[in-house]
């Protein structure tokens, strides 16, 4: 396939979680050897759908103009089948209605297809498309799947360059192999996979990626030399790894993948690395995409003359850098805890009735605000509510609101609590009354918090999370929580208002 | 459009409490039979005689048959209400408005709630099929908003406010050491009290009040056939219930230092009754403690101390038994538990005994006596900035 000259990607967002699960703190609990270094993990309340959320708001954060036509979303652990989980994005993001959104789903291969389709429809349409990745890897206690991998997401939006919204790097060539053959696998319902051998892996997956990238290197019209970043992706660690060394690209083209930090990230793994090599990348350089799952898929990406413009737009926004990412975050997850969240420890449950389950009609006539967190502000006298209402708190007018979307707004906590009685599956719940920049106030949960280190006054942002299950339905909403937890502070506040 | 008032009008001529506490032995059936039953020896009547019936309960019982099959209510009307935590004195105040409408003679109020079947700590709620948008936050932590919003807002410091918390618990737990229908009956030290552990918020299990089962009733009647039941009636001055907007979540300017609702029943009860100082002129007052910072706030919005000078009455012993204005001397809440459905009528059983001196002596309080003969019971429903309130007044004597 050959790369539109006037399509590419415009835009791109990656998502960490808070929690760090340091490796030592398994073998300190289960009495193997002390691990070194980290993993990512997604909290208690984050699932591959609020992760792709919240990495799609990134990348659309830094996106002008109009919203993507198109979402497609991969991953390998999906919250539902049947039901469509792209839609729970499309509407967290609110993309307009008469948008498609697609779910791609089953295994790490799925994340090519999602970017795949998104090029091809940006290139074939003209349209704006976004394809979002996003991966929770689990894993049986005290094995390397749990020690290895690591949760998170990213995303990134293709489409026609404009002066406002140029194109950062655009596709040159890709090429795809494909082989049936037993590497990795899981049964619909299990909670871990299985895997063979690791060195008939490697033997089935070098060769494999030769052919796909030496197709790649053809129709891009160069060298492996020519290669500036070199991601390369895949949970069959050796395999990609032999594989990487086979290429003949040069030794510092390679992206270094991050996992003593953040741990293998499966579906999104090429996803940050590929974000994390735009955040680098000079124009003309050449990003190649190596992506290990079942084959092999080999992308090469041109970087243009305008990725300096992109990259300094990003900072100028004050977005974290997938350095930023990786660097934040709290490492001190027990990992008793970190068990729990995965089930894996069943805890003696608070003498507190199980949560209700939320009404599939009362939530879809609530969409706007549940979904986008979309608040109503009355024209009589300009009082904003949350949730929407109707008749004016302050006023009384009745039915004359405008909406107005409160997910990407900042507000300082009015005041707090530590609840212990209320039902969590990570007890105690934190509930503050949050009160928003340019008005509205709002009492929520908050998450990825330290009680200890919050007051009255601190900055929280909004992040879309599980607020409960109950009878397999996942009651998704929006709680705040303490700005710079993912960034150490320092990269992504707004308003200049630390 | 006013609340006028029905000052007067009616009387509570027979009223019935049960022992509050763990009723493993009694099923909602035999607390409501044991509550009629007092109610009704205590006005010397049968069930007969009774014309109309309110029931007030949260979630033990649905429609009037919850009360008609167990009392075996000879078709008669009988409606049951709820209004969260004031679903009690919602009973009595629908009763009373029958009776003084003329519709009947003779009215009972009786509410009833058994929360301890449920096998839950804390109060359970009844919601319908949800939107899943709600903060999943407990009672306790909702109303632990207002203690550090209070102190805040008058200086007083986080050590202090907890003394002054305490002392609330401490007092109404000595009241109802004294009484022998409260679920604890026993006095609690305040070291016990402010080391208890953590519900939510600054608030301790003692800062809490109890889950409990039990019942209470009145019998009404108008107020010129008093005397016909008893010797001793009590004569409604007032009763006012308020809903609020609800906006205290969402209102930047709501801090939580006061219960707007309670100030404007407060304020349309004083006026039903006549009273200018409240502090002065109640002889008692029964008020919600369902959690000790809301005492404290409630002296405030009631009245009976000056906006940020009620935790220096508190500390000073003004509520105390023997104190200026004695505040839950039954020992609230706080001792009894709150059967959702009962509290309102358990508050007016005490005003019962109490205005008409037959509570036992080590608890009777000084104050009533000629000239000071009114009590209160007020109840708080909902959370802090989106709740109900109801607050009545009753006295021994027709007003001049």
């Amino acid at each position: 396939m050959t790369g539109n000259e006037r399509t590419g990607i415009l835009a791109w967002g990656m998502y960490l979680p808070y929690w760090r699960l340091q490796r030592a703190a398994i073998g300190a609990t289960l009495g193997g050897p002390a691990g070194r270094g980290t993993r990512a993990v997604a909290s208690y309340d984050e699932d591959t759908t609020t992760m792709g959320v919240e990495a799609a708001r990134r990348a659309l954060r830094a996106l002008r103009g109009s919203p993507p036509d198109d979402l497609y979303f991969a991953t390998p652990a999906p919250t539902y089948l049947d039901k469509t989980n792209a839609t729970a994005i499309h509407a967290a993001v609110e993309l307009p209605e008469w948008s498609g959104a697609y779910d791609l789903l089953g295994s790490v291969r799925s994340s090519v297809a999602a970017l795949r389709a998104a090029q091809t429809q940006a290139a074939s349409g003209g349209t704006r498309s976004l394809a979002v990745v996003a991966d929770l890897r689990t894993g049986l206690a005290g094995g390397p799947e749990e020690r290895d991998s690591g949760d998170g997401a990213a995303a990134f939006v293709f489409g026609p360059g404009s002066t406002d919204n140029p194109i950062a790097a655009e596709l040159v060539a890709h090429a795809a192999v494909s082989s049936e053959f037993l590497d990795r696998w899981r049964i619909p319902g299990d909670a871990d996979s299985q895997v063979w051998e690791e060195r008939f892996g490697q033997e089935v997956y070098v060769p494999l990626v030769e052919a796909a990238a030496a197709e790649a290197w053809r129709r891009a019209g160069v060298v492996a030399a020519d290669i500036d970043y070199l991601v390369l992706a895949g949970l069959h660690v050796r395999g990609v790894q032999a594989a990487g060394k086979s290429l003949g690209t040069r030794p510092e083209a390679t992206v270094a993948d991050r996992s003593a930090v953040v741990g293998n990230l499966g579906a999104a793994q090429a996803g940050m690395l590929l974000a994390d090599a735009l955040e680098q990348a000079a124009p003309g350089d050449l990003i190649a995409v190596v992506v290990v799952a079942d084959g092999a898929d080999v992308s090469v990406f041109r970087a243009t003359d305008a990725i300096t413009e992109v990259q300094s737009g990003r900072a100028a926004l004050g977005m974290s850098t997938v350095a930023d990412s990786v660097g934040a975050g709290r490492d001190d997850l027990p990992y008793a805890r970190f068990l729990t969240w995965r089930g894996g420890l069943r805890r003696e449950p608070p003498r507190r009735p199980d949560p209700e389950r939320a009404g599939a009609p009362a939530t879809w006539r609530v969409t706007p605000w549940k979904s986008g967190f979309t608040a109503s502000d009355c024209r009589a006298c300009g009082f904003r509510h949350l949730p929407p209402s109707r008749v004016c708190l302050r006023c009384r007018t009745i039915d004359e609101m405008d909406p107005v979307r409160m997910a990407d707004a900042v507000g300082r906590v009015a005041t707090f609590t530590v609840d212990h009685l209320a039902f969590s599956p990570s007890p105690p719940v934190v509930g503050a009354v949050v009160d928003f920049e340019g008005g509205g106030r709002y009492r929520c949960e908050m998450t990825d918090v330290d009680p200890e280190r919050l007051a009255i006054g601190s900055q929280v942002e909004m992040t879309f999370r599980v607020l409960s299950t109950a009878k397999g339905i996942h009651n998704y909403f929006w709680k705040a929580r303490p700005v710079g937890t993912l960034t150490d502070g320092s990269g992504d506040e707004r308003n200049g208002d630390a | 459009m006013s609340s006028n008032g029905i000052r007067d009008q009616v009387a509570i001529v027979g009223m019935g409490c049960t022992p509050f506490g763990e009723r493993w032995d009694k099923s909602v059936n035999d607390l409501l039979v044991d509550a009629a039953k007092d109610t009704i020896e205590s006005a010397g009547v049968t069930l007969d005689d009774i014309d109309a019936y309110w029931l007030g309960t949260m979630t033990s019982g649905v429609s009037g048959v919850a009360l008609s099959k167990p009392l075996k209510i000879d078709y008669k009307p009988v409606s049951r209400v709820e209004n969260f935590c004031a679903t009690g004195s919602e009973a009595f105040r629908n009763a009373c408005y029958a009776v003084a409408s003329g519709a009947y003679d003779l009215a009972m109020a009786i509410g009833v709630e058994k929360l301890k079947d449920s096998g839950f700590s804390g109060l359970t709620g009844i919601r319908p099929v949800g939107d899943g948008t709600d903060a999943a936050l407990s009672s306790p932590a909702a109303f632990s908003f207002v203690a550090p919003a209070y102190a805040h807002r008058y200086g007083v410091d986080a050590e202090e406010m907890k003394q002054v918390m305490s002392r609330i618990a401490w007092k109404n737990h000595r009241n109802g050491a004294l009484n022998p229908r409260a679920q604890f009956r026993k006095e609690v030290s305040l070291e016990t009290i402010t080391k208890s552990p953590r519900v939510a918020g600054d608030l301790g299990v003692f800062d809490c009040s109890g889950v409990s089962d039990g019942s209470a009733a009145a019998i009404i009647c108008r107020a010129e056939d008093a005397h016909r039941y008893t010797d001793n009636p009590l004569y409604v001055k007032a009763l006012s219930f308020v809903a609020g907007p609800g906006g205290g979540a969402s209102d930047p300017e709501y801090d939580y230092t006061t219960f707007p609702e309670v100030v404007r029943s407060a304020e349309d009860a004083y006026r039903q009754a006549g009273i200018t100082d409240p502090r002065a002129q109640l002889a008692m007052a029964e008020v919600h403690d369902c959690f000790t910072p809301t005492e404290l706030v409630l002296m405030e919005d009631l009245g009976f101390s000056e906006r940020g000078l009620g935790w220096k009455d508190v500390m000073a012993g003004v509520f105390d038994l023997d104190g200026d204005l004695p505040v839950n001397p039954d020992g609230g809440l706080k001792s009894f538990g709150h059967p959702i459905g009962a509290s309102g009528l358990r508050m007016l059983f005490e005003c019962w005994l109490q205005l008409r001196h037959e509570a036992p002596p080590e608890r009777q309080v000084a104050t009533v006596g000629p000239g000071r003969n009114l009590g209160m019971t007020h109840n708080l429903g909902g959370a802090p900035g989106e709740c109900v309130s109801f607050v009545s007044i009753v006295g021994p004597e027709l007003s001049d």
